[in-house]
């Protein structure tokens, strides 16, 4: 890719007023099947390159140091939502589906659906679900580790997991829960670029839409879970009939994949660090601190765009209004500036303050069921397992959004 | 308009102390404080309804609706009647808080948030007027039906008419003087879906609307009750202990550290994120003390349950807590 610090008048009609400033300009795509592959050496350029960046190949700019990022992250006022969080620019495309009422929404309209999940997905209502996901991961460790020590980590449990636990805690049907992590790939896939993967996932979409909406009716969810809490939220009032089979789609939408990533992220992690594993397994309370460290290190969700509502000087560059601006979460959380030896994974660092489920208002609701499923995941494995090693070559899955593992054959030593 | 984007915000303790910036009298017996973080960085988010708890230099603390600008990031608004029975909370705002005083700040919290609907009536009586004044813009701004009944003893003594009177016949001022009681059954007209009524204001009002909207459909009408009674003990200002239960280690949190900094200087990593009180990540267990709950989560019944606190904010009200760590 090519860096270069251009002074470049500032593009679109409504940027009469704002000032010509230089601002570093770089010709890399993120959504490249090579950057994909591996964006770190593109994530370290563009942090070099300045506090924004401008990417002439799709005319956004971009931001990838952990101070701009977490502040603008942080700065609804200025950095907005509603005009979508990918590159679709919503004021003047139409969106490919009903936008979230929670990712994809400003204050006032994000407050009510905001405070509702919040309440829905808050640490005290999960308190309920801690002994039965202890339960279910202990039993599917069992399970595995039974069919034998050598396997691929992705289908035989990181997976697998959410998709035991997560489902059920939402109260979705047992038929039809496949169509979860295609749909999510997706959707993650049209916060980028209309490139081949988007192409990819189109044939599916009406099918799948049409199935996730189906789920978050009324009647197909479960007389208790998450989706019956939203419903009896919009009995309340607190949220309008409408807009809850819109806000149990988010949990659809945005808390599986994620979340199977999440927990690749910290396997592949733990498959290649030794004695970080050893640590856990010493002191497995850690285990939610791993988790963190592998989201801040591995970065599930690698970018969202905002939009800026007003002239936004960054530096010494002025973003004009109306201008998406997308922001490397992964770049961020590892931003040298912020983080000592920030590509090591290590448990002995706090991870507090990464931005791998954003900042703010739009803060990941769903943090920490996310958390709580890792926990029990990890807290069973590291009763079980004494080692774990790669057990062959891994494959990285494409996803415009998302960093996500295909494959990772594991061998792993029973305790 | 060129703004530029704020630094980091701060974390920890300098989230917990606000500095008043401006105080200026609204009406007879009514003034407004303006107040900012001693850094100028970004406050707490906060959404209409919203509630904070001041910790006056007094060692007092008083809960005051936030009646200011939420897409101001930096500044909160609190209107402050002056109480002719105060036992120290308003009188010390209006006598002797001044300008360039720091206070300690929690929350801002919400019990009386603004649902949706397409129609919103609003009832406010006196100092009551201060959560409803955020909400008057929001629907405003979302396009809604809205009406406000705005009562006060006498004109002179109603805050903010000068706002208010921009929205023409949306607002209907009602001094007790001029005007007698207010006529909720007029204003409220008959029971009908869509509609959400918000009432703030004395115990008399609040009864009144209650009775009024009793024939309506249920979770129509929403009201927040002014708490004239002190919340407890004042805010300690002392350094406190904090026993770790799991490991037996002892520290000691000072008034210008946060639990969570004390925390980690003895090296027990709690797991945090947003360091405001605000996402819920470093909650923790709570076995014996009563905490200063600074936090922007917890509701009333959780709060008074103080069987968990987010130490990246809260603080003790006691001599010594008990976490589980």
């Amino acid at each position: 890719m090519t860096v270069t610090t251009a002074t470049a008048t500032t593009a679109t009609a409504t940027t009469a007023t704002a000032t010509t400033a230089t601002v570093p300009t770089s010709d890399v795509d993120p959504f490249s099947h090579e950057v994909l592959e591996d964006p770190l050496p593109m994530h370290a350029e563009l942090r070099d390159a300045g506090p924004v960046v401008l990417l002439s190949r799709h005319d956004v700019f971009a931001m990838a140091r952990y101070d701009e990022v977490h502040a603008a992250l942080v700065d609804w006022q200025g950095f907005q939502s509603a005009a979508g969080v990918g590159m679709s620019n919503f004021r003047y495309e139409e969106p490919w589906r009903p936008p979230s009422l929670l990712l994809e929404a400003d204050p006032p309209r994000h407050d009510a659906p905001r405070r509702v999940l919040q309440k829905v997905l808050g640490p005290r209502a999960l308190r309920r679900l801690h002994e039965r996901w202890r339960a279910d991961a202990e039993a599917l460790v069992d399970e595995v580790l039974a069919a034998g020590t050598e396997f691929d980590a992705v289908p035989a449990l990181t997976s697998v997991f959410p998709l035991r636990v997560f489902p059920d805690a939402v109260g979705i049907g047992q038929e039809g829960r496949e169509n979860l992590l295609p749909y999510g790939d997706h959707a993650f896939n049209a916060f980028g670029p209309s490139n081949d993967l988007v192409a990819k996932g189109a044939p599916r979409v009406a099918e799948l839409s049409g199935w996730v909406a189906a789920q978050c009716r009324r009647e197909a969810l479960a007389p208790e879970g998450f989706g019956a809490d939203i419903w009896a939220a919009s009995d309340r009032g607190d949220i309008t009939p409408e807009m809850a089979p819109l806000v149990v789609r988010s949990l659809l939408t945005a808390g599986v994949d994620t979340t199977v990533h999440g927990l690749s992220a910290v396997l592949y992690a733990f498959a290649t660090h030794p004695d970080q594993w050893a640590r856990l397994r010493s002191d497995p309370s850690l285990s939610r601190v791993a988790f963190d460290e592998a989201v801040r290190w591995e970065s599930p969700v690698q970018t969202f765009f905002r939009t800026a509502t007003t002239d936004v000087r960054i530096g010494d560059t002025v973003v004009p209004e109306g201008r998406k601006i997308l922001m490397f979460l992964a770049a961020a959380n590892r931003d040298p500036r912020r983080w000592a030896d920030p590509d090591a994974f290590d448990l002995f660092r706090d991870p507090s303050g990464h931005v791998g489920f954003g900042m703010g208002i739009h803060q990941c609701v769903g943090q920490h069921v996310a958390r709580l499923e890792a926990e029990s995941l990890l807290t069973a494995l590291a009763r079980r397992v004494r080692t774990i090693e790669l057990a062959g070559p891994t494959v990285r899955h494409h996803n415009n959004t998302l960093r996500a593992w295909e494959s990772i054959p594991v061998r792993m030593t029973p305790a | 308009m060129t703004v530029t984007t704020p630094a980091v915000a701060p974390a920890g303790a300098d989230v917990a102390t606000l500095r008043v910036v401006g105080k200026q009298v609204q009406a007879e017996g009514v003034l407004t404080l303006d107040l900012a973080a001693p850094s100028g960085g970004r406050l707490r988010d906060w959404t209409p309804g919203s509630h904070v708890d001041l910790v006056l230099p007094n060692g007092l603390t008083r809960q005051y609706s936030l009646c200011g600008d939420r897409f101001d990031p930096t500044t909160y608004r609190v209107g402050v009647l002056l109480e002719p029975e105060s036992r120290g909370g308003s009188a010390y705002v209006h006598r002797e808080l001044a300008v360039g005083d720091v206070v300690g700040i929690g929350g801002p919290r919400n019990n009386f948030p603004l649902v949706p609907a397409d129609t919103y009536l609003f009832v406010a009586g006196g100092i009551g007027i201060t959560p409803l004044l955020p909400m008057v813009r929001q629907a405003e701004m979302l396009g809604a039906d809205w009406r406000l009944l705005y009562g006060g003893r006498t004109r002179r003594s109603m805050a903010f008419l000068d706002e208010l009177s921009a929205h023409g016949e949306r607002v209907l001022v009602r001094p007790q003087d001029e005007t007698g009681l207010l006529d909720l059954a007029g204003f409220l007209g008959g029971p009908r879906p869509g509609v959400r009524v918000y009432s703030c204001g004395p115990a008399p009002l609040l009864a009144a609307m209650e009775a009024a909207c009793a024939e309506w459909p249920p979770y129509t009408l929403r009201t927040e009750r002014f708490v004239a009674a002190d919340g407890g003990a004042p805010a300690r200002t002392a350094p406190f202990e904090v026993e770790l239960a799991r490991t037996g280690t002892t520290v000691t949190v000072d008034p210008g550290s946060t639990v969570l900094e004390a925390l980690d200087r003895v090296g027990v990593e709690v797991l945090s994120s947003c360091r405001r009180g605000v996402c819920g990540t470093c909650e923790t267990t709570v076995l014996a003390g009563r905490p200063d709950h600074r936090d922007a989560l917890l509701d009333d019944d959780e709060r008074a349950a103080g069987d968990c606190m987010y130490v990246c904010v809260s603080r003790s009200l006691d001599d010594r807590l008990v976490l589980d760590l």
